[in-house]
């Protein structure tokens, strides 16, 4: 019986394992054809002539400046939010001043507005500061850092809150300022809760959407993942073209993933457990 | 001034592109505007429109198809394999790290690999259906009127699975062992122990996971603006879908703002109601679920 319950899950999980890894083969195995070899040879099978050409294809058509836009706005944004969200993480757990209460009510009002509700004003309000179809992103930038505000916060401060206060006592009777604390004690301390946000926050911009193609009209400007799309308008019945920039816009996560395989595990998972 | 320093440039940030557009929202949903020109009161047109427009009824209805069947698919899904790769075996890591990947693909390109998948005449799918006479395989997947909703449910499953499968495998793992050595010791079947002490102990992840499908399948949009952009005829057509369309398309942006109050005021209340009905109504579980 038991043995049986085992061999049942098992068979459950490597079903699944199938149905995860199936369109993925198939899709790596299709950027390996050429428009016309696509609509001929068999597509479950690596038979007949194989070729790179659809990967060059790509990046003749501009999928490496859609790569540097991610890159940018995937950095800078993330710099923005883990460097804001830590520093006023500190400020509301250190002093309860009625500033840092006020803030955090503002912080749970953005959680529990979902953001794709408030594109349109959103939308109205980047025209109106000059930063629409901005070829520095800036724009994108803003809005992306600003919508993460509200999660990045809530995990710092958790984080904060659970630096032993005694720690802190340490290093008060010596007078430390504030500033020597947070430089001393909260930054070093920081690197976990760091490298969590870091991966959440950023598998979350790099694989925005909806706001590069709110934001951004000038297709040079997109992301990568609105730069799909480009391709797809522009290469219509070039499949493999298009299923060759899809692998190549995740092949960074990927290797970053393999990379640190527990750190993204227990990033993502600990988020909400947060 | 350590507040000034501390919280002043992320207050500035945040209340710029989020709690400004969050009131600006409400506001315009009064306003009638093409976006061009002054925008001029309406008083409750924009609202009138909503009661009057059966296209905005209609995505009502699919958007509530779409959660409801997102939650039946990826809870238990992700339940028993959240469970299945919590094991501490070696091998076990093996399926846990194939499960991640479709976290890494954004909806864009997951969107873009399905429709070449599941394409009528020159997809994968249709290619085995065709080779191996399998009939019932030869469909229509994104274009007819009964498949297209489910398909693309399904692959939103398969995207956001992992995701959920994740946080029941922290879940799983973050049950002390203790109790199940001392059901073990009660000589409690494998069943019993699944219903009366694993399912319990998962209470906060179970509301947790489930306010994150709810949520987010009521703010769908990727997906359908890229592989049926609503069709066929209205069949997929998500509110915010409406929403975008109204705005970007139409210039209608006062009705598009109160579409866009109509999914913040559904967010809001399905994640209250779940956490209401649940009975896990702490700060802390509604923080970790909202998020």
């Amino acid at each position: 019986m038991r043995r049986l319950r085992r061999s049942a899950t098992v068979a459950l999980a490597t079903v699944w394992l199938l149905i995860v890894l199936i369109p993925l083969y198939y899709m790596l195995l299709a950027t390996f054809r050429t428009e016309g070899t696509y609509l001929t040879a068999d597509p479950w099978l690596p038979t007949g002539k194989l070729t790179f050409s659809s990967y060059t294809t790509v990046f003749g058509a501009g999928l490496g400046r859609y790569f540097l836009n991610s890159l940018l706005v995937t950095v800078v944004s993330l710099a923005l939010i883990l460097v804001l969200s830590l520093g006023a993480a500190f400020r509301v757990m250190r002093r309860a001043t009625p500033a840092s209460r006020n803030f955090m009510k503002l912080v749970v009002i953005g959680l529990a507005i979902p953001f794709q509700a408030i594109i349109v004003p959103v939308y109205l309000l980047v025209i109106k500061l000059g930063l629409y179809d901005s070829p520095t992103e800036a724009g994108v930038i803003l809005v992306l850092s600003a919508t993460a505000v509200p999660i990045s916060v809530l995990i710092m401060v958790s984080f904060v809150r659970d630096i032993p206060s005694e720690l802190y006592d340490a290093m008060g009777v010596d007078g430390a300022h504030e500033w020597t604390v947070f430089w001393k004690l909260v930054w070093p301390l920081s690197r976990p809760v760091l490298s969590t946000l870091a991966i959440y926050d950023g598998l979350n911009v790099w694989n925005n959407f909806l706001v590069p193609l709110v934001l951004t009209s000038t297709p040079s400007h997109a992301l990568l993942p609105l730069g799909l799309l480009h391709f797809q308008t522009q290469f219509t019945i070039n499949v493999p073209a298009i299923m060759a920039a899809v692998w190549l816009s995740m092949l960074p996560l990927l290797v970053l993933f393999l990379v640190m395989r527990r750190q993204v595990i227990r990033g993502l998972g600990g988020i909400a457990l947060r | 001034m350590a507040d000034l320093v501390g919280l002043g440039p992320i207050t500035i940030l945040y209340g710029v592109f989020v709690l400004v557009p969050i009131v600006g929202l409400g506001v315009l949903s009064f306003f009638r505007w093409n976006g061009l020109g002054t925008p001029h009161w309406a008083g409750l047109a924009n609202w009138r429109e909503f009661v009057n427009d059966p296209i905005a009824h209609q995505c009502l209805v699919v958007t509530l198809k779409v959660v409801i069947l997102s939650w039946l698919i990826q809870t238990p899904l992700s339940l028993a394999l959240g469970l299945f790769v919590a094991g501490r075996q070696r091998w076990r890591t093996v399926y846990a790290t194939i499960f991640v990947l479709p976290l890494l693909l954004s909806t864009a390109g997951v969107s873009l690999m399905w429709g070449a998948l599941l394409n009528p005449s020159l997809g994968g799918l249709a290619y085995l259906a065709h080779t191996w006479h399998i009939s019932w395989l030869e469909q229509n997947w994104l274009g007819s009127l009964n498949l297209a909703l489910p398909t693309l449910v399904v692959i939103l499953s398969w995207q956001f699975i992992p995701f959920h499968t994740l946080l029941y495998q922290m879940g799983r793992r973050n049950i002390p062992e203790v109790l199940y050595e001392a059901a073990a010791v009660d000589g409690a079947s494998h069943w019993q122990t699944f219903w009366h002490l694993t399912l319990p102990q998962l209470r906060y992840t179970i509301v947790t996971s489930s306010v994150l499908i709810v949520v987010g399948s009521l703010t769908y949009f990727d997906i359908f603006y890229i592989l049926t952009d609503g069709g066929p005829g209205n069949e997929t057509r998500v509110l915010s879908l409406w929403m975008y369309s109204q705005a970007f398309q139409y210039d209608n942006f006062g009705y598009a703002a109160a579409l866009g109050v109509v999914v913040g005021v559904l967010a809001i209340l399905a994640a209250g109601l779940i956490i209401r009905l649940t009975g896990f109504g702490s700060l802390r579980s509604e923080q970790a679920g909202i998020a």
